[in-house]
């Protein structure tokens, strides 16, 4: 029982101070940038391995990997975002995600550079996406937050995970 | 004691199908001269339980209608009955109709009260007749075929209760004993289908109930006084209280208001209440009144509670035990296996090496072993489709006037469940044209000297990690001339083509074909067999027609058994590997540059025994641009047939054959053009799988 009340007053710690509005999201760096998605929506966090190429497809959809038996494709958000390339090293992480809607999950992985913090964000202080115009896409920004002086923006999983469907055989 | 009932739905719609399947079948076995008592039994067995669900669940709709078709049954039953085709025609109606219901039930749709008030009638009309007929009482007959006629013209109109129905009913002094808990009665349910039949008023005496501290909750210490306001026959209040006969004391008594005054009933007495004609039409009233006050009460139900209802629709599948036990055998073997590898890894020296590789061989048999068993797991006996064409070809060929017999071979042949689900559709459609446009009329028939009776054969079996269908009749074939002239003159083909007889015979598979000269609501509109042979084919499988003039036509479906497995040859283009299906693969050349000709400077084919075949270079259609390009050595041909089409694939090299377990590519990523799916290859790596009548269409694009 102590224990368990010990872990309790842990976990209220972690979270900020107004209980109800806290959301905890997983940050991670691309380049210069910090982005955080939602950490419900994280499965887990794997280091980067070779992945097996899928043909004729957006450069960004890197390959399809085997993980623990389910075939996830992973996408380079580097790519995504058109940011310039990085090299692939070791310590390049993968963060695996679900997305979905009621009736279907995918899972996903997205190349990042590196996973950094899981912060709370308290509902209230998150800023609306600002509209750079049509220079800048902000189609996958759900809003903005300041952490410790640092912007944070922060990624609709939905819209990053949601793949153009080519299926032209479909429509045949 | 509030138990969620909705979780035992799944079972009780999965026991309901079943139940109607078996009397469904039962009513089709059934000889009319000849009657088999024990096929009567299965019928009514099957009805009895639905009916019983149904009450329990709630479904009154279903207990009602069955309760009817039960009694008609019951009657056959005890012979008190002939068994006549119309009445088992009315039967066969009342199965459809019943599994209409419950299907809208399970999606929770309302049910059509037009055609349930309909099968109904046809039911009660069976029933009152033929009643009222043994009992020679013409004038009566009269009467309720005039009430049936009142119903049928107005179906809907809610006709007002008759008055004196205010004033009939029971009353009923339930006293149970103080163990009826204890054999698992619940008096609450037997109140609520009284409730059902009528309007119920309950008076509780507690008087015999012991103070707070002596009481046992599992006894009963209450009795009932119950008046049930309504036009029901003492048989139904019987049949209600039937479980608990030898739990209570009960008296039954009509109401005192009735005109005359009847005499006391004591439980048991054979009232004539339910022979005599009750008037059908306010009975179709009613029941719409009690689906709607139940669709609504499971429309909020169902709102609340979003994830019961994804749960309700996961399927699900029945194994026999013997497949779960040698299973868990062999998951024992390879418990066993894996402590003996632990023992000899923990202190390990190279002398028991000898040991590691007994095991690691033994711990591959087992592996291999339990692949096995897992996938018989979904194996079901093809006689889930079959089961269902004795009463389609009955149906359609009385609707016809065509004599046929069907013959099913084979029932027991083991197929893939997701085979068995999407087999379906293309089997129904490819005996439906059997039935229209194979078999001829009688007259026809005897003409060509044939017999009168036409028979199809369904047969089943196993070939070489495949299983064919076929579907055999012996009507009148295929006009190849027939066929011919008609392509040509839709502008199918060429009027100079020179086509094989398997080439004309593949016409048929074209959108938009039909040689039927007059359209039947049937088949013959020309949609279709393009589907089926599509629908076949995205199974992984193929379809052949064989067939002679006024001899008969065979057509056969070549199926994989399992869409889990697939046999492959695995090739290497630059660093990728990808895995072509060994079925497709017709043969592998090596070749080198100079054996490509190119076609306008573009297109390359390869000459195989005079053939021109066009070629595929993988590494071009899959932007692969790791390793030597293929230009400057020598790489391998392999001869792939899709969809009728051959062509050559020029990959690097060759690895190796293996069976890999095919992964959705479209579970978390999307659909490929040229690849079919995906699989995990021993170093975990993923490779493709590839979609060689896709890659055939791909490539000419």
């Amino acid at each position: 029982m102590a224990q368990e009340a010990e872990n309790k007053d842990i976990d209220q710690y972690h979270y900020s101070k107004n209980l109800d509005n806290a959301v905890q999201y997983l940050s991670f760096a691309l380049g210069k940038e910090e982005y955080g998605v939602d950490i419900l929506r994280v499965q887990e966090i794997r280091s980067w391995e070779p992945v097996s190429r899928i043909p004729n497809v957006p450069s960004y959809e890197k390959g399809v990997v085997n993980l623990r038996g389910s075939i996830v494709p992973i996408l380079d958000l580097r790519e995504r975002f058109s940011l310039s390339k990085a090299e692939y090293t070791p310590l390049t992480v993968v963060v695996v995600l679900q997305t979905g809607d009621s009736n279907k999950t995918r899972i996903m992985g997205v190349v990042v550079d590196s996973v950094s913090d899981v912060i709370s964000v308290d509902k209230t202080e998150i800023q609306g996406a600002p509209d750079f115009g049509a220079k800048v896409s902000n189609e996958f920004i759900n809003g903005l937050v300041s952490v410790n002086e640092r912007m944070v923006m922060l990624l609709d999983v939905d819209k990053l995970l949601k793949l153009e469907e080519l299926d032209q055989d479909e429509s045949q | 004691m509030s138990i969620d009932m909705s979780q035992f739905h799944q079972v009780f719609f999965e026991e309901c199908f079943e139940g109607l399947e078996a009397m469904e079948s039962g009513l089709l076995t059934l000889d009319m001269g000849d009657i088999d008592s024990e096929i009567i039994n299965t019928i009514f067995r099957g009805a009895h339980s639905i009916k019983g669900g149904s009450g329990t669940f709630g479904f009154t709709v279903v207990a009602e209608y069955t309760h009817i078709m039960e009694t008609l049954l019951d009657e056959m039953r005890d012979g008190r009955r002939q068994v006549t085709q119309p009445a088992v025609d009315v039967l066969l109606g009342s199965v459809d109709c019943l599994r209409e219901m419950l299907t809208a039930i399970q999606n929770e749709q309302d049910v059509n009260n037009a055609s349930v008030a309909k099968h109904k009638t046809a039911l009660e009309v069976v029933l009152n007749g033929g009643a009222v007929a043994e009992e020679s009482a013409p004038p009566v007959e009269q009467e309720s075929i005039s009430e049936e006629v009142v119903a049928n013209i107005v179906p809907d109109m809610p006709e007002e209760e008759p008055v004196e129905a205010q004033e009939q009913g029971w009353k009923i002094a339930f006293c149970p004993y103080l163990d009826l808990l204890k054999t698992g009665n619940d008096p609450v349910r037997l109140f609520r289908e009284l409730n059902e039949l009528g309007d119920l008023t309950t008076v509780a005496n507690i008087q015999d109930v012991p103070g707070f501290y002596e009481i046992d909750p599992e006894e009963c210490n209450i009795s009932w006084d119950l008046k049930v306001v309504g036009d029901i026959s003492a048989d139904e209040i019987r049949e209600i209280f039937n479980w608990v006969e030898g739990d209570c004391e009960m008296e039954v008594q009509p109401l005192a208001k009735a005109a005359k005054p009847a005499p006391a009933v004591k439980e048991i007495d054979p009232e004539p209440a339910a022979i005599t004609p009750t008037n059908p039409a306010p009975k179709p009233a009613e029941v719409k009144a009690k689906v709607t006050t139940e669709t609504k009460k499971s429309d909020t139900q169902d709102s609340e509670n979003e994830a019961a209802k994804t749960t309700a629709k996961a399927s699900s599948i029945r194994v026999d035990t013997d497949k779960i036990d040698t299973l868990i055998n062999m998951v024992g073997e390879v418990v066993i296996t894996q402590s003996m590898l632990g023992l000899v890894g923990e202190n390990f020296s190279m002398d028991k090496v000898g040991q590691l590789k007994r095991g690691l061989a033994q711990l591959e048999r087992h592996t291999r072993d339990l692949q096995q068993s897992v996938m018989n797991i979904r194996m079901l006996p093809i006689s889930f489709v079959f089961s269902r064409f004795p009463r389609l070809v009955h149906d359609i060929s009385s609707k016809l006037d065509k004599k046929i017999v069907l013959k099913l071979v084979g029932e027991n042949t083991e197929v893939d469940k997701a085979v068995v689900e999407l087999i379906n559709d293309p089997l129904v459609h490819l005996i439906r044209n059997s039935l229209d446009h194979g078999i001829e009329m009688p007259a026809d028939r005897v003409a060509a000297g044939k017999p009168e009776t036409g028979t199809i054969e369904l047969r089943a079996y196993h070939r070489g990690g495949h299983i064919v269908i076929e579907i055999i009749d012996d009507g009148r074939g295929l006009n190849k001339d027939k066929l011919l002239a008609k392509a040509i003159e839709k502008g199918l083909i060429e009027e100079n083509n020179l086509l094989t007889e398997k080439q004309i015979f593949e016409l048929i598979f074209m959108p938009g074909f039909s040689t039927a000269e007059q359209l039947t609501d049937i088949s013959g509109r020309g949609v279709g067999m393009d589907v089926v042979r599509r629908n076949i084919q995205s199974l992984g499988g193929n379809i052949e027609i064989i067939s002679e003039l006024g001899k008969g036509t065979t057509i056969a479906i070549h199926l994989p058994l399992t869409l889990a497995i697939l046999d492959g040859q695995s090739v290497a283009v630059g660093d990728e590997t990808y895995i072509v299906p060994l079925v497709s693969i017709i043969e592998s050349i090596n070749i080198t540059e100079r054996m490509l000709n190119k076609v306008a400077g573009k297109g390359e084919t390869f000459r195989l025994r005079n053939e021109y075949l066009p070629v595929i270079r993988m590494r071009n259609i899959f932007n692969v641009h790791s390793g030597n390009p293929t230009k400057s050595k020598e790489g391998v041909l392999v001869v792939v047939e899709g969809q009728g089409e051959m062509c050559c694939l020029l990959v690097d090299e060759l690895l190796g054959q293996q069976q890999v377990v095919i992964k959705s590519l479209e579970a978390n990523y999307r659909r490929v053009e040229g690849v079919s799916g995906a699989t995990i290859l021993g170093d975990g790596s993923v490779a493709l799988i590839l979609d060689v009548p896709g890659l055939v269409r791909f490539s000419i694009r």
